[in-house]
C-alpha cells in the first residue's frame, strides 16, 4: 500500500475539512471568552455558506463570496448579540432560535440554487520552495486554498492577541468577571458586541469555505451539524486559539476518515463518529479539575449592572 | 435622641454645608447633596447629604440596610441617582460610570473584591488602565506598583495570581489598584471585614498616611469601635436618611449607637444560667480541605452540649465555612470523626444529618436557606420534604403540609401576604424567620447557625437571637458561627476562636476577656484545653 | 426607574399572569407580522396567504384534523420537555429520542413476534424504553462528566439518525420505491387505530392528553416533582436540602427521553406503518417541541395548547406548499421568529410602563434642580 500516498491524502483532507472547524471555532472561542455562549453557529455558517455561494455565482468571483458571507454571519451575529447583552435572553435559547430560523432561512431562500457547481471556485494554491520539500510539502504545501494559510496565521495572531496585548486582558476580564471589569469602566456590552460580532464573521467565513472552496456547489443543510461540533471544539481547545488548530485537524482528519474507511464499515455507522467522538471528547474534558478546564466564570450568564 | 433632634441636627449640617459651599466649595473634597435613590419596594436613599474634606478619615456608619453602599455605589458611578448633585472639589459632576469616577480620582474598595481570580496581581491593576501599552500592558505596572507598595506599606507580589492570595493581601490589592489610579478619595465599604486586629490595625496605619498625602477617605462601617479608633467625622445613616454628622472627639460609642438605632440600644439579651446536658455534638481531629485543596479544617476537635451554646468566633475565611459545610454534609472530612447524639455521622450526606436531628440555618440565605422563587409554603417544607409528616412515599401530603405551614407562619411571626407568595417578595428578617421557622420547630438535636443575623435590622436580629436562646432553653445544642463577636458574647455559653483552621481555644462567657479573645482571632494566642 | 418623555419605566419585581400571556401572545403577533414581510418578499400578497392558510386549516373539518394530527407528537414531546426543562435540563434531543422510539416499536413490530391485541401495547412499551435510555445517557454524562446536555442531546441526535439511515439501508432494508429507502410494512396487529375519515392515531393523542395530565400531577403532588422544581431553581438551595442530583437528572430524563419517545411510536404506527428516512418521521417535531414547552412556560397542561398552535403552524406549512407554492421551511423560520420575539421580550416583562405624575423626577440628571 502507498503509505505515502495515504498519509499525504489524509493529512491534506484533515486540513482541508478542518479549515472551516478551525475558522468557526476560533470565532466561537473569542465570543465566549468574552462570556458569551453562541449557539447560532449552525445557522451563520449556513446564512453564510447560502449567500457566498449565491454572490459567487452570481459575480462570478469566489472571494467576493467569502466577503458577503462573513458580513452575513456578522449581521446574524449582531442579532445574538442584541437578545443577550441587551435584552439578557438566555444565551441557548437564542442561539438555538438562530440557529432553526437560519437553516429555515437558507432553505426557503436558497430553493432553486441547488444542483449547479459553482462556477468559479476558490482556487487551491501551491505555496513556492515549501511545497517542493518531500513529504512535508505535498502534505502541508499543496492543494489547500488561501483559507486554510489564512486560518492558521489567524489563529497564531489570535493567540498572541489573547494572552498578550491589552485588548485580550479585557477581553478574558468581561469573560471572567463583567462585574469587576464593568466597575474598572470598562465598557462590558460594547466588549462583548464585538466578541459575539466577530465570532459570526468567522463562522460566516467557514460557512462560505463550504460552499465556495471545499465543495463547490449548495445543498440544503450543508454544514450537517458541523456548528454543534463547534461549540465542543471550544470547549476541547480549553477556549485557546493555538489548542483550537490541534483540535480542527483532529476532527478533520475524523471526517476523512468516516470516509476514507467506507468500504469497511456501513456508510450510515461511519457517518455519526464525528458526533460520537464529540461527546466522548467533551467526556474527557469533563474529567480534568474545573480550574484545569479553563472555562471563562461568567460564560453564559447575562451581565446587569447592580442588580439588587 | 429624638426624631425631631435628629432632623434638627440634619438642618444644621446641612446650613453648615450650604454656608461652606457659598464660601469656598472647592476645599471640600466631595459634596453630595440631596442625593434619593430607589430601587423596587425600597428607598435606599433619601434627600441624603454628604461632604469629605482632604486629608480627614470621615466614617459612614449605620446599620446593614442603611443605605452607606449605595450612596457610595452613586459616588464610585455605579448607580444613578434619582435625583440630586454630586461635587468634587467644588465643581458640579456628572457620573454615569465608573469610568467617569476614576477620572475624578475616586477610588473604592468594595466589600466583596472586585479582582479576577485566574489574573495576576499586575494584571488586574492594569485592567483597564488609560496610557498602558498595547502589548504586555502588566509588564509596565509592576514598577509603578512596588513603588507604591513600599510608600504607604501595602507589601504584595505583583506576579502571583489572585487566587492564591488570602484576603488581607487581595484587599491590599484592591486598595493598591486605586491609588494607582491617581486617587485622592478613597472609598473602603466595611474593610475590616476580612482582617485581624493586628492586619486592622495595619490598615490604620495606612489610612493615617493617606491623610498625611492630603487624599480623602471615606471609611463605610458598623462598627463603632473603628469609628472612634480612626474617623475624624462620622455620619451616620438610618433607613436611607443621614441622623447626623458629628466629629469623633465630640461623641462617644453610645450616643453613636443611639443615632444609629434610634432608640437605646439593649446591649445584652436576659439570658438563664447554661445547664448543660448530653453531647449534642462531638468533633475529633477533623481535617477538611477548601474548593482549592488546601486545608481549611485542620486538627478541629470541639465539644457541644444539649441545652448550650457554642459561639465560634474569628475572622471570617479561617475555616469556618469549611467546617460547618462538613458539618452539615456539604463537603468531605479527610481526617476526623463526628457524632451526633452519640452517633457517628462521620462524612454522612446532607439528608442523613438531616434525619439525624441536625437544623442548618445557612450563611447564604437567599442562595441557599430558601428556593427565592418557590412559595413561602414550598420553602417551609424544604430539607425535610421526603419524610413523613410531609411525604408518604412519593406522593407529599398537601392537608398536613398546610397545617404545618400554618402553625409555622403564626409561630414565629412571618409576615407574608398568603403562604403561596414568592418567597423571594420576603423581607431578609422574615426569610430569616421562616428558615428558622423550618430548622427549629421539629426539636433538632443540634443547630447550626452561621451568621444568622448578618444583613438583618435591628428589630429581626433580636427576634433571631430569641429564637436561637429559646430552643437552646428547650435541649438543643446550638453551634454559633459569627463575625460578630459581641453577638457571640451575648448568646453564647461557651466561646472557640478559630484561626487558620485551627481552634486556638475555647472560654466560658463569663471569663472572656476581649484582649485575650482577639489575640486569639489573630493566631497570637492560645489556650490550652481544659482538662 | 428611568424616565422617557411622558412615560416611567419601573422594575418589576414578578410580572403577573395577565403580562405574561399578554406578552406571549404579542411575541406570536409580531412573529407573524415579520413572516409577512418573508411572504412579501416571496411575492405572495401576504393577506391572501393568511387567509388561505385560515381557511385550509381552520375553516375545514380536515384542516382541523390535520391540526390535531400534527399536534399529537408536539402535545408528548413537549411535556416532556416542560419537565426537563422545570429541572433546568436543557434538552435539545427529542428529535433523537423520537427516532429511538420510533426503531424500538419498528423492531418489535417487525420482528418479535408478539400478537395482538399485546403487540401494540409493547410497541408503545418497548419505545418508551428505548427513548428513556436514550435521554438517560446525556443525564449521566452531566453529572458524571460535567458535559454540557445542549451538545451532548443535540450530538445523540445526529447519531439516531444515522443508526436509522443504517437500518433502512442495511439490516431492516424493505422493498425499495423511487429510489427511497423504507423497512417492511408492519403488520395489522401493529397500526393504530384511526377516527375514521382522518389520519388521527387518536390512540396516541389520548397518551399525549394523559401525560400532560399525569406529569402535570407529578409536578405538583410528588416527591419528585418537588424536587425537580427545587433542582431547577436553586442549584444551591437543592444541595443545601440533600437532594441528590443524581437521581432527579436521571429520572427527569428517563421520563422526558420516554415520553418524546411515545411521539415516535405513534408516528411510525399510525402515519407510516413502516420504519422510514429520519426526516420522514420527525418533521423537526423535536425542536419545535422546544419552543412549544417555553412558550407553555414548563406548564404540561398549557403544552396542549400551545401544542395546537404549533400543529396549526405545521398545517399551515402544508397549505403553504401546496396551495402557494412555497417551499415548507417557512415553518422553521416563523418558528424561529416565535421563539425570538419571545425570549427577547422576557426583558420587558420585568418593566412596568406607566404614565409620569406631576413633578416626577428625572434619573441621572445630576444638574437638575431637584428638591
Amino acid at each position: 500500500m502507498d503509505w505515502q500516498g495515504w498519509l499525504v491524502g489524509i493529512v491534506g483532507r484533515a486540513l482541508a475539512f478542518g479549515t472551516p472547524l478551525l475558522w468557526a471555532t476560533l470565532g466561537e472561542v473569542y465570543a465566549e471568552r468574552s462570556g458569551v455562549v453562541n449557539l447560532g453557529v449552525e445557522g451563520m455558517m449556513i446564512l453564510g455558506a447560502f449567500s457566498a455561494f449565491a454572490v459567487a455565482q452570481t459575480a462570478g468571483h469566489p472571494g467576493v463570496g467569502v466577503l458577503v458571507g462573513a458580513v452575513v454571519g456578522g449581521a446574524a451575529a449582531l442579532l445574538h448579540a442584541v437578545m443577550t447583552v441587551t435584552l439578557r435572553a438566555n444565551q441557548y435559547v437564542s442561539g438555538l432560535a438562530l440557529t432553526l430560523f437560519g437553516l429555515g432561512l437558507a432553505g426557503l431562500v436558497g430553493r432553486g440554487w441547488e444542483g449547479t457547481p459553482l462556477r468559479q471556485a476558490l482556487p487551491p494554491v501551491t505555496i513556492p520552495g515549501l511545497s517542493e520539500i518531500p513529504l512535508l510539502g505535498p502534505m502541508l504545501f499543496q492543494g489547500q486554498t488561501v483559507l486554510t494559510y489564512v486560518g492558521l496565521f489567524l489563529a497564531v495572531v489570535l493567540w498572541l492577541l489573547l494572552w498578550k496585548t491589552r485588548w485580550g486582558v479585557v477581553v478574558r476580564s468581561v469573560g471572567e468577571s463583567p462585574a469587576t471589569a464593568d466597575a474598572l469602566g470598562i465598557n462590558v456590552f460594547r466588549v462583548r458586541y464585538l466578541a459575539v460580532v466577530f465570532g459570526g464573521t468567522l463562522a460566516g467565513i467557514a460557512g462560505a469555505y463550504l460552499s465556495v472552496a471545499y465543495r463547490p456547489a449548495w445543498t440544503e443543510g450543508m454544514t450537517a451539524g458541523m456548528g454543534w461540533i463547534v461549540i465542543a471544539l471550544a470547549i476541547f481547545a480549553g477556549w485557546d486559539p493555538l489548542r483550537t488548530v490541534g483540535g480542527a485537524l483532529f476532527f478533520g482528519a475524523l471526517y476523512h476518515l468516516s470516509f476514507r474507511l467506507q468500504g469497511l464499515v456501513a456508510p450510515e455507522l461511519l457517518k455519526l463518529m464525528p458526533y460520537a467522538s464529540a461527546i466522548l471528547v467533551l467526556a474527557l474534558v469533563g474529567l480534568r479539575s474545573v480550574r484545569r478546564r479553563g472555562a471563562p466564570s461568567a460564560l453564559g450568564l447575562p451581565y446587569t449592572r447592580g442588580e439588587r | 435622641m429624638t426624631v425631631s433632634a435628629a432632623d434638627r441636627y440634619t438642618r444644621h449640617v446641612m446650613g453648615g454645608i450650604e454656608r461652606a459651599q457659598a464660601a469656598a466649595p472647592s476645599s471640600l473634597a466631595v459634596l453630595l447633596r440631596d442625593i434619593t435613590k430607589t430601587f423596587p419596594g425600597v428607598l435606599a436613599n433619601d434627600r441624603v447629604a454628604f461632604e469629605v474634606r482632604p486629608g480627614e478619615v470621615h466614617a459612614l456608619l449605620g446599620e446593614n440596610g442603611a443605605g452607606k453602599t449605595t450612596l457610595m455605589n452613586i459616588l464610585y458611578g455605579l448607580y444613578r441617582p434619582d435625583s440630586g448633585q454630586i461635587f468634587v472639589r467644588g465643581e458640579s459632576v456628572l457620573i454615569r460610570s465608573p469610568r467617569d469616577s476614576i477620572a475624578l480620582g475616586i477610588g473604592m474598595v468594595h466589600q466583596h473584591f472586585k479582582l479576577i481570580p485566574p489574573h495576576t496581581v499586575a494584571e488586574n491593576v492594569a485592567l483597564g488602565l488609560k496610557g498602558t501599552p498595547f502589548w504586555n500592558p502588566a509588564r509596565v505596572v509592576e514598577r509603578g506598583l512596588r513603588e507604591l507598595s513600599e510608600r504607604y506599606g501595602l507589601p504584595v507580589d505583583p506576579a502571583t495570581r489572585v487566587w492564591d492570595l488570602a484576603a488581607g493581601e487581595q484587599q491590599r490589592v484592591e486598595i493598591l489598584k486605586a491609588l494607582y489610579r491617581g486617587a485622592q478619595i478613597l472609598v473602603l465599604d466595611e474593610p475590616t471585614s476580612v482582617l485581624t486586629p493586628q492586619e486592622t490595625a495595619e490598615l490604620f496605619k495606612v489610612l493615617a498616611r493617606m491623610k498625611a498625602e492630603g487624599q480623602a477617605v471615606v471609611l463605610i462601617t458598623h462598627k463603632l469601635a473603628e469609628v472612634m479608633e480612626a474617623a475624624d467625622r462620622v455620619t451616620v445613616m438610618r433607613r436611607g436618611r443621614v441622623v447626623g454628622t458629628v466629629r469623633t472627639q465630640e461623641t462617644s460609642k453610645a450616643e453613636l449607637a443611639r443615632m444609629m438605632v434610634g432608640r437605646e440600644v439593649v446591649f445584652r439579651l436576659t439570658k438563664g444560667a447554661c445547664a448543660p446536658g448530653e453531647e449534642a455534638l462531638l468533633v475529633d481531629d477533623l481535617w477538611v480541605r477548601n474548593d482549592r485543596r488546601l486545608p481549611a479544617v485542620r486538627g478541629v476537635s470541639l465539644k457541644v452540649c444539649q441545652a448550650e451554646i457554642l459561639g465560634i468566633a474569628g475572622v471570617a475565611g479561617n475555616g469556618q465555612r469549611e467546617l460547618v459545610e462538613t458539618l452539615t454534609g456539604l463537603r468531605k472530612a479527610d481526617r476526623g470523626r463526628v457524632e451526633i447524639g452519640g452517633r457517628g455521622v462521620t462524612n454522612a450526606s446532607a439528608r442523613t444529618l438531616a434525619s439525624a436531628g441536625v437544623a442548618h440555618v445557612p450563611e447564604d440565605r437567599l442562595r441557599m436557606g430558601i428556593v427565592p422563587g418557590m412559595s413561602v409554603a414550598d420553602n417551609l417544607i424544604l430539607r425535610r420534604h421526603h419524610r413523613p409528616p410531609f411525604s408518604r412515599g412519593p406522593l407529599l401530603q398537601a392537608g398536613k403540609i398546610r397545617e404545618v405551614v400554618g402553625q409555622a407562619i403564626e409561630g414565629y411571626g412571618i409576615v407574608t401576604p398568603t403562604p403561596h407568595a414568592p418567597a423571594k417578595l420576603l423581607s431578609g428578617g422574615n426569610i430569616q424567620k421562616l428558615i428558622l421557622a423550618r430548622e427549629l420547630s421539629e426539636g433538632p438535636t443540634l443547630i447550626i447557625a452561621a451568621h444568622p443575623t448578618y444583613g438583618l435590622d435591628v428589630g429581626s436580629t433580636e427576634q433571631v437571637r430569641r429564637f436561637l436562646l429559646r430552643c437552646r432553653d428547650e435541649g438543643g445544642g446550638v453551634l454559633l458561627v459569627s463575625e460578630d463577636l459581641e453577638e457571640i458574647m451575648e448568646l453564647a455559653d461557651q466561646i472557640a476562636v478559630m484561626f487558620r483552621g485551627e481552634i486556638m481555644g475555647t472560654v466560658a462567657a463569663g471569663e472572656a476577656d476581649l484582649e485575650e479573645i482577639g489575640l486569639m482571632m489573630a493566631g497570637e494566642a492560645r489556650r490550652a484545653p481544659q482538662p | 426607574m428611568k424616565r422617557f418623555g411622558p412615560f416611567v419605566f419601573e422594575r418589576r419585581l414578578a410580572p403577573s399572569r395577565t403580562t405574561v400571556i399578554g406578552v406571549s401572545v404579542a411575541a406570536v403577533a409580531l412573529a407573524l407580522l415579520v413572516s409577512a414581510l418573508i411572504f412579501w418578499g416571496y411575492g405572495v400578497n401576504p393577506w391572501k396567504a393568511y387567509v388561505a392558510i385560515a381557511q385550509e386549516t381552520l375553516g375545514s373539518r380536515h384542516g382541523l384534523m390535520e391540526i390535531i394530527r400534527r399536534a399529537i407528537p408536539l402535545i408528548l414531546c413537549g411535556v416532556g420537555l416542560a419537565l426537563a426543562f422545570r429541572a433546568r435540563f436543557w434538552n435539545i434531543g427529542a428529535e433523537g429520542q423520537v427516532l429511538a422510539g420510533a426503531v424500538a416499536a419498528s423492531g418489535i413490530a417487525l420482528f418479535s413476534g408478539i400478537l395482538a391485541p399485546w403487540l401494540l401495547p409493547a410497541m408503545f412499551g418497548g419505545g418508551f424504553l428505548a427513548g428513556a435510555l436514550w435521554g438517560a445517557v446525556p443525564a449521566l454524562l452531566r453529572v458524571r462528566f460535567a458535559v454540557n446536555e445542549v451538545i451532548s442531546t443535540l450530538m445523540m441526535n445526529y447519531i439516531m439518525i444515522y443508526i436509522v439511515e443504517w437500518l433502512i439501508h442495511g439490516p431492516w432494508k424493505g422493498a425499495t420505491m423511487r429510489g427511497f429507502a423504507y423497512s417492511d410494512f408492519f403488520p395489522d396487529a401493529a397500526k393504530l387505530a384511526l377516527i375514521p375519515g382522518t389520519r388521527v392515531h387518536w390512540p396516541t393523542l389520548v397518551v399525549g392528553v394523559a401525560a400532560a395530565v399525569v406529569v402535570a400531577a407529578l409536578l405538583a403532588r410528588t416527591r419528585l416533582g418537588y424536587e425537580i422544581r427545587v433542582v431547577g431553581q436553586s442549584t444551591d438551595a437543592a444541595r443545601y436540602a440533600g437532594i441528590s442530583f443524581f437521581k432527579v437528572m436521571v429520572w427527569t430524563m428517563l421520563l422526558s427521553g420516554g415520553l418524546a419517545a411515545l411521539a415516535g411510536v405513534g408516528e411510525v404506527a399510525g402515519i407510516h406503518y413502516r420504519l422510514r428516512s429520519p426526516t420522514h418521521i420527525s418533521l423537526g417535531y423535536g425542536y419545535t417541541s422546544i419552543i412549544v414547552a417555553w412558550l407553555a412556560r414548563g406548564s404540561p397542561l398549557a403544552v396542549i395548547l400551545t401544542a395546537l398552535l404549533f400543529g396549526l403552524i405545521f398545517a399551515a406549512g402544508d397549505t403553504v406548499r401546496v396551495v402557494l407554492q412555497m417551499p415548507f421551511q417557512i415553518v422553521s423560520v416563523l418558528n424561529g421568529l416565535i421563539l425570538f420575539f419571545l425570549i427577547g421580550s422576557e426583558l420587558l416583562m420585568q418593566w412596568r410602563v406607566r404614565i409620569a405624575a406631576k413633578g416626577e423626577r428625572w434619573t441621572g440628571r445630576a444638574g437638575s434642580s431637584g428638591s
